[in-house]
């Protein structure tokens, strides 16, 4: 192609595609608006399942979690977020035990990483997708998981969490 | 005091009447000086008004192309945003930068708002609504509204700040560059329009729009007229002088405050000035639709108040240029300088030459169509 053709036709191609870029941006004025108009829509609002927001540990109806108290995540936990207290009881048949006393969680330094809940031998942990987590205090973001007066399950009979969620 | 009863929404009623009462109170000399200060009191407010105006509708539109709602929560949708902003900007601390060239630094500033301000002055708002009028009305607009350029390389050089040199630096070769072509579009349009004063252009444009009576070679002289303006106001996708990911903010990095709010401000006020000055030159001002023989319908339009015309017709143009900085990415200085160079003055020259053949050969609309347009 000479030079001339070649200014000729890169100057109409160009305008062509000027053209195609701004009918594209018409068409895009007038689509649906995707803003989520937070405070207003809290009903409606769908935030991801996987959404990683809150460290929980599930109870079950009795009162029993899954912690073996074994320090897993904690041990994992790249930034020291999780300290995991564990105490010595004594069983009925006289035999030691080291149970969980007071998990606690800071949300202020965690990275919402995951690895606890993936390192977590017995499904004992999960993040969930509770997004509103603003507080007035530094304190307020130290969290204790395990509830008042939890025990562990007993027998595991099938994990409380199913496996690779 | 005669009132125009067939255009009861003109404020050139009202003015006409000011200047009448002030001459029969007063001797000659009050009555001009009471209306300079007047008019520049109106244009100063005008000029913030319609700045803040500008900030408010380019932030929804460009909201709209990019499906968000844009501001939306000061005031009911958002509309005393603008003014929120404002208030911030005068209460900001000026900083002072250490080492920077202070008188420059200072000065830079003015020099942008000032030239702004002179071609705002010269801009026919309406019948009657129109400061400046030279009889070389297009050539002083394009002198004033070059001196804008120098406030942008001061600020660069005073700032002592590389970012800001660079993007002062762009922004000189792109204004140079730039202003060759909209004064060229423009001179096309003289050739055609046979004067350079803008109340006759508009005069001229009563049935028959430049854009329309110089067919293929006005077209081409408005849509080139619209690239290099839009390039001259340092606006996407020629705003490479700011570009945010390589020069932090450009020239005007260093300022703050008030000062900062002057390059905002003229920035925003240039866009508007150049789609006023396209909207004169091209698409008859505040001219009505009017056609050769429909008098009824010329009479309903007539009734439409001017200035509501010209802001309209200026609307259109200021969409127009928000459309094409949010579909369009940013030119590399090559391109950009490529783009003036290599295509638009060519395809200037040769359309200047096309004008002049079309104007002397009689091609025009009016010259083939002397009963219709
Ligand atoms: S998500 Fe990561 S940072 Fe947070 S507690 Fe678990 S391991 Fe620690
Ligand atoms: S949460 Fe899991 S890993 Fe952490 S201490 Fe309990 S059982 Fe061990």
């Amino acid at each position: 192609m000479s030079s001339v053709s070649q200014y000729f036709s890169g100057l109409f191609t160009g305008i062509k595609s000027l053209m195609l870029g701004m009918s594209v941006t018409w068409k895009e004025l007038w689509t649906k608006k995707v803003t989520q108009q937070y405070p207003e829509n809290r009903g409606t609002l769908v935030i991801s399942d996987r959404f990683r927001a809150e460290l929980t540990m599930p109870h079950d109806e009795n009162n029993e979690h899954a912690c073996t108290a074994c320090g897993i995540c904690q041990m994992n936990c790249p930034n020291g977020t999780i300290t995991v207290n564990s105490k010595m009881i004594e069983t009925e048949d006289g035999k030691k035990k080291k149970i969980l006393d007071t998990y606690q969680w800071d949300l202020g330094m965690c990275t919402f990483c995951n690895l606890c809940v993936l390192t977590c031998p017995s499904d004992a942990i999960k993040f969930e997708n509770t997004f509103e987590n603003a507080v007035f205090t530094r304190s307020k973001l130290m969290q204790q998981l395990n509830h008042e007066g939890s025990k562990l399950r007993e027998k595991k009979k099938e994990p409380l969490i199913p496996k690779g969620e | 005091m005669v009132l125009n009863y067939s255009q009861p929404l003109e404020i050139s009623n009202l003015t006409s009447w000011l200047d009448s009462t002030l001459r029969g109170n007063l001797s000659e000399f009050w009555a001009l000086l009471i209306e300079f200060v007047l008019v520049a009191v109106v244009l100063l407010t005008a000029y913030a008004v319609i700045a803040l105006i500008l900030i408010y509708a380019e932030r929804k539109i460009t909201a709209f192309f990019q499906a968000r709602y844009g501001p939306n929560r000061v005031g009911k949708w958002g509309l005393l945003q603008s003014v929120a902003d404002m208030v911030k900007i005068l209460l900001k601390e000026i900083v002072r930068i250490n080492r920077s060239d202070r008188f420059l630094f200072f000065a830079a500033p003015f020099f942008m708002i000032i030239a702004s301000m002179l071609t705002f002055g010269a801009i026919a708002f309406g019948k009657g609504l129109h400061a400046i009028d030279f009889n070389i009305g297009v050539l002083y607009v394009t002198a004033v509204s070059s001196l804008g350029i120098i406030g942008v390389l001061l600020a660069g050089w005073s700032s002592n700040n590389k970012y800001s040199m660079i993007g002062a630096m762009r922004s000189g070769a792109q204004f140079v560059s730039y202003e060759l072509s909209a004064g060229f579009a423009l001179m096309t349009i003289v050739v055609l329009a046979g004067t350079m004063q803008f109340s006759t252009m508009i005069e001229g444009q009563r049935y028959c729009w430049n854009i329309f009576n110089g067919h293929i070679s006005s077209i081409i002289a408005f849509v080139i007229y619209l690239i290099s303006g839009h390039a001259e106001t340092n606006r996407g996708p020629f705003d490479l002088p700011e570009a945010e990911s390589e020069l932090t903010a450009g020239y005007h990095t260093e300022y703050s405050g008030l000062q900062f709010g002057f390059y905002y401000l003229a920035e925003y006020l240039n866009m508007f000035i150049i789609a006023s000055i396209a909207t004169t030159v091209f698409l008859g001002g505040y001219m009505p639709i009017q056609v050769h023989g429909w008098d009824g319908f010329n009479q309903i339009m007539a009734y439409i108040p001017t200035y509501v015309w010209f802001f309209g017709k200026t609307a259109v143009l200021i969409f127009l240029s928000l459309w094409v900085r949010w579909s369009f990415p940013r030119l590399r200085i090559d391109q950009l300088l490529n783009l003036e160079w290599k295509y638009l003055l060519p395809i200037n020259l040769v359309n200047l030459l096309l004008m002049v053949i079309l104007v002397l050969t009689g091609f025009t609309l009016t010259g083939l169509f002397p009963g219709l347009f």
